[in-house]
């Protein structure tokens, strides 16, 4: 059994290796490339977790500090709901003036379902959280170019576990600056 | 060889069997009061064909696994014959044996044996099956799942599904870091192997009509792609990797096509039939809300699919031609989803919510759409048909674990697959 494992996973190995997702390196923002940071912590706002924006271009004349809605870049939704409460627009306003300031900047909406209900159905609920948080930022002025969105639906979630806690923490859309 | 099946208890309906699998634990939660008492003498062998393999062990497993037959245990024989002119017909029918198999395991020189079979009516003492199979040393799993087959079907008039494979997701791992696999295993858990790996996601595993290749949906590169992977060879092409969701491939009966949900730029969820050799195009769904998870028909003329165009998810049927209108088939409950047919057509399998939980429902299809919920848990989901139609496996949650699961078409019958490690998910059947 080990072996046949060892072999298929070499075999895996050897077509993942094109396929790792690139370093977000062109644009410093505040947990780039970092999906889950925000989400382990237990709240909307744990996603600042004490990082310094330390003057990076994503921030750069904002006056934003380390625990304001630009370095907060999770916002939770209510169980089968793609609305987004009210507790999270200064996030979404936020996140709109950096990409109206910064034309050159792009946001991937990453969106999450918790684990209740059928895995291809959640891809749909995750992509319609996604599409909310993508028409708030570009009623704000946001570029539609600037913006992309991808559903993991109930694949990825930020904390396991079969109870309320863990669901609400990953019924989630994740604002990703990246290329 | 140490698989000896440990019967705990046996209240009413409810038995509680365990076997150690090298990778599964098969628990029969729910039997049937009614299996068919059926002895499986060992086999003799010569010592080279002993050491190598247990075939009667297996097609007992087997047959017990499916619940509708009850092993005799081999401490229980009181005598162990080869051949059908060995049975002593009435010794065996008073410990209440309906049907007793006996065979031979012969050396057919290097690495290559004969099994030899008879399956008796021990009440009238008819001879009804007699057969050899030959084998190499590796083939001998699948050859006594051969003869599991042969003896379910002859018995039941059931064509027997135990020599055949299911494909699962295995999740491995905690929290960031998650390993994503593929496998391949036999429908008793066994040989699993890894067809791909990943370190995101992968999901909604296919079968090709001919048994040859998988469709599934990876997330390598952090965006979702559906592949299409010959099993033979290994060889995988990405076949849609379009703007948007890429999810849910469902092949066509001639396996020709795949139907997918795509999105459009505004996020909006339909399906769509992809040609796989023309590559071309069709959109079959056109509605704000989230068309997804379809299946089609045996005839290929029609798809089935879940929609929340009404609200709520609910399962839907449109043909395939182009402008045709979806006639919704399920109104019982606020949460239908993922339509999965019977082979014969007769039967919907789905997911529905219960009590707060999601469970495995039928929906009869030939009379008044009755339905019939199957399991009692939380969280199952993924129903996916024995190619017989006999036995639906589908993904479930023990003790905060993933797991799979089977239940009989009837729902008489259940059975829990734990795995050694790792979370389950998504079992898809292969066919015959």
């Amino acid at each position: 059994m080990k072996r046949i494992f060892a072999i298929a996973l070499m075999m895996a190995g050897a077509a993942l290796l094109s396929g790792c997702p690139k370093k977000h390196n062109v644009i410093e923002t505040p947990n780039a490339g970092s999906q889950v940071s925000g989400a382990n912590q237990g709240d909307e706002s744990a996603s600042a977790s004490g990082r310094a924006l330390n003057g990076d271009a994503g921030t750069q004349g904002m006056g934003a500090d380390a625990t304001g809605p630009l370095a907060r870049k999770v916002i939770y939704f209510d169980f089968d709901k793609s609305e987004i409460k009210p507790e999270f627009a200064d996030i979404v306003s936020a996140h709109a003036r950096n990409l109206t300031g910064h034309p050159g900047f792009k946001m991937k909406l990453e969106g999450n379902t918790d684990e209740r209900g059928t895995r291809e159905y959640n891809i749909g609920l995750g992509e319609r959280r996604a599409q909310a948080v993508r028409r708030a930022l570009m009623l704000q002025g946001v570029a539609e170019s600037q913006l992309t969105t991808v559903s993991f639906g109930a694949e990825r979630p930020a904390a396991e576990g079969d109870d309320e806690t863990a669901w609400a923490k990953n019924r989630r859309v994740e604002l990703v600056y990246g290329p | 060889m140490n698989r000896r099946i440990s019967c705990l208890a046996a209240i009413g309906l409810t038995l509680f069997c365990s076997r150690t699998w090298a990778e599964l634990v098969v628990e029969i939660t729910k039997g049937q009061s009614d299996a068919i008492p059926i002895a499986i003498v060992p086999f003799s062998s010569p010592e080279a064909a002993a050491a190598s393999f247990d075939v009667a062990q297996l097609v007992s497993d087997d047959l017990a696994r499916s619940g509708r037959f009850k092993s005799t245990d081999r401490r229980d024989m009181i005598e162990q014959p080869h051949t059908g002119a060995g049975i002593s017909f009435d010794d065996w029918r008073r410990l209440n044996n309906d049907y007793i198999v006996v065979g031979q395991v012969q050396p057919l020189g290097q690495d290559r044996f004969n099994i030899t079979f008879e399956l008796y009516n021990i009440l009238n003492h008819q001879r009804l099956l007699g057969y050899q199979i030959s084998a190499n040393k590796p083939g001998l799993r699948l050859a006594s799942h051969q003869v599991a087959d042969m003896v379910f079907e002859k018995i039941l008039g059931i064509r027997g599904a135990f020599a055949t494979r299911v494909a699962y997701i295995s999740v491995l791992g905690s929290l960031p870091h998650k390993d994503y696999r593929l496998i391949v295993a036999d429908a008793d858990g066994e040989n699993p192997h890894v067809v791909m790996q990943s370190g995101e996601p992968l999901m909604s595993p296919a079968w090709s009509p001919d048994g040859q290749n998988l469709a599934y949906v990876s997330f390598e590169n952090r965006l979702p792609s559906v592949y299409v992977q010959t099993l033979k060879t290994g060889e995988r092409h990405r076949v849609s990797a379009r703007a948007g969701v890429n999810q849910a491939p469902a092949w066509s009966p001639d396996g020709k096509k795949l139907a997918l949900t795509l999105s459009t730029r505004d996020g909006n969820l339909d399906i769509y039939v992809l040609d796989l050799t023309t590559q071309a195009l069709t959109r079959i769904t056109d509605d704000p809300g989230i068309d997804t998870e379809p299946q089609w028909s045996k005839d290929g003329q029609s798809l089935y699919f879940t929609s929340d165009r009404a609200g709520g998810p609910q399962i839907y049927r449109i043909g395939t031609q182009s402008g045709d209108k979806p006639r919704r088939l399920t109104f019982q409950g606020s949460y239908n989803a993922r339509p999965r047919l019977s082979p014969d057509e007769s039967q919907l399998a789905f997911v529905t919510q219960e009590d707060g939980g999601y469970r495995i429902a039928t929906m009869d299809l030939r009379g008044r759409g009755d339905v019939q919920v199957l399991t009692k848990g939380h969280f199952d989901v993924s129903p996916s048909y024995a190619p017989n139609g006999a036995e639906i496996i589908y993904a479930s949650r023990d003790r905060g674990r993933g797991v799979l699961a089977l239940v009989s078409a009837d729902g008489r019958v259940q059975e829990r697959l734990v795995s050694s490690e790792g979370e389950l998910q998504e079992p898809a059947w292969a066919p015959f």
